[in-house]
């Protein structure tokens, strides 16, 4: 058997943005300090007629157009998110259905904060590996929320990426993934509410780094590799700092980084995150590159992978769909009021 | 509760999501919705209408921008909706997204994207389907 991977990939980001400096001022707060603090210049947000689905399917169909698999050989969608539309009613049998892959497969939703759509790629790889399916469709995506005057209301946005995984054509080859989980309540939403809650600062070392470095490091002690054999690398990036600070105490480098670095220019796409950073690498990635990436998913776990770009990534017309900056790049600015209407801040029962 | 529509949107849910429209065997022509049976060739059509995939892209004839619009579509006003002509041959009456309204011309390429288009409250049914966004040169 080929070695498992990615066979395609897609991702979809809303056009409209709002910036730090804009929510800033309305709650009276210096718009240049946080932005600056955030390392976040603007963030996306998503119009009134998007959703995880829409932009799931949205993503999933840019993957279809780079290649040329039949929708009707996806064996299994997982849909990794925590703002799916529905409470009680899969994503992914709207997906599904919107890509022609129905009737015969096997659908759910994941939520594991922002890294169930990791979670997801796992999943399809078990599958394909088991010989249970010819190709997974994993998805990570959100439209996220945060609390008006919270400090998640400068990085809250929406996007995400979707990937299909198989064993014959693939561009990028899992040779590895890793992954830890703990009970760490550093972020969280109740059933029924409309906002999630945060730890504040215990978000931080406890959480986010204490994972991801434990994920990483046992990842490559498993791949036998070292921060330099990477080309690229991507973290979990829930502001502009904490990807850069745990690239840095992992030992990479800025510029292995940068190319996946998303979060400056739409926030952080939640269950989206770390895959737009991992589709914004393969927009430009070689034959032969390397690829690391460690997502994190509050709660709290962390998934790691290790990738090969093969050479099958020069047949994929990656030039069929948008590439990640150029979607950055096609934006519009909405102001406070209509980033209010929008995310359903002004409506009243 | 908020699911008097559901069963008649999912009737139409391969056309909404898909583009799924008919082509009659006997004249050829194409028509999105799908029809049970041509209106040109009548009793020559029936049975004879075969389903076909459009691939939802295609070209505004005319537009209007919505300054009052339903209760649906009140949170999004002012919005353009076009008729556009797919590239198969059927017109059809779309909104147009992911533009300034100031943009929408005739004559201008258009394809389709996936989209809410509306739902039953805050507890009813959401309902999926097609709107058009410009053509982006990649």
């Amino acid at each position: 058997m080929d070695k498992i991977g990615i066979v395609s990939y897609g991702a979809n980001i809303p056009r409209w943005r709002i910036k730090t400096e804009d929510i800033a001022s309305v709650w009276g707060k210096d718009g240049k300090t946080i932005s600056k603090g955030l390392g976040i210049n603007e963030k996306s947000v998503p119009s009134m007629d998007q959703d995880t689905a829409t932009i799931s399917v949205e993503a999933t169909r840019a993957a279809l157009k780079r290649c040329s698999i039949n929708p009707q050989d996806i064996g299994a969608i997982y849909i990794g998110s925590e703002s799916h539309p529905y409470a009680v009613k899969p994503t992914g049998t709207i997906v599904g259905e919107a890509i022609g892959a129905t009737p015969d497969l096997m659908v759910a939703d994941y939520e594991f904060a922002c890294k169930a759509g990791t979670a997801a790629i796992q999943s399809c790889c078990a599958l394909v590996k088991a010989g249970m399916i010819k190709y997974g469709l994993a998805v990570g995506a959100d439209t996220s929320q945060a609390a008006p005057g919270d400090a998640l209301e400068y990085s809250a946005s929406a996007g995400g990426a979707a990937f299909i995984i198989g064993s014959e054509n693939v561009v990028a080859n899992i040779n590895h993934t890793y992954s830890c989980t703990s009970d760490t309540p550093d972020f969280w939403r109740r059933a029924q509410r409309k906002y999630p809650a945060h730890g504040g600062r215990f978000t931080g070392a406890p959480a986010y780094f204490k994972h991801i470095t434990h994920c990483s490091t046992n990842l490559m002690n498993i791949a036998k590799t070292k921060p330099e054999e990477y080309d690229y690398a991507i973290f979990h990036q829930p502001n502009g700092k904490f990807p850069v600070s745990i690239a840095r105490k992992l030992g990479f480098t800025h510029d292995q980084i940068k190319q996946g670095l998303i979060v400056p220019y739409i926030g952080n796409t939640y269950s989206g995150a770390s895959l737009v950073g991992l589709a914004s690498v393969l927009d430009v990635a070689k034959p032969g590159d390397r690829i690391f990436l460690t997502s994190y998913g509050s709660g709290a776990g962390s998934d790691g992978f290790d990738l090969s770009v093969t050479e099958k990534m020069n047949d994929l017309s990656r030039e069929n769909a948008p590439s990640v900056f150029q979607m950055v790049e096609d934006k519009e600015y909405i102001d406070y009021g209509t980033y209010a209407k929008v995310t359903d801040l002004l409506y009243w029962e | 509760m908020g699911c008097e529509g559901v069963a008649r949107f999912w009737r139409e849910i391969p056309q909404r999501y898909n583009f799924i429209g008919n082509k009659c065997g006997s004249c050829k022509r194409i028509f999105f919705p799908p029809r049970e049976s041509c209106p040109y060739c009548r009793r020559k059509s029936m049975g004879n209408m075969k389903e076909i995939k459009l691939n939802g892209k295609g070209e505004i004839v005319t537009y209007t921008i919505i300054h009052v619009s339903s209760e649906d579509f009140e949170d999004q006003v002012p919005y353009p909706i076009a008729i556009v002509k797919l590239d198969e041959g059927p017109q059809i009456t779309a909104q147009i997204v992911d533009c300034n309204i100031d943009d929408v011309k005739i004559g201008m390429k258009v394809e389709s994207t996936f989209r809410k288009i509306r739902q039953d409250g805050s507890t009813g049914a959401i309902y999926y389907g097609y709107k058009f966004k410009k053509v982006n040169k990649q």
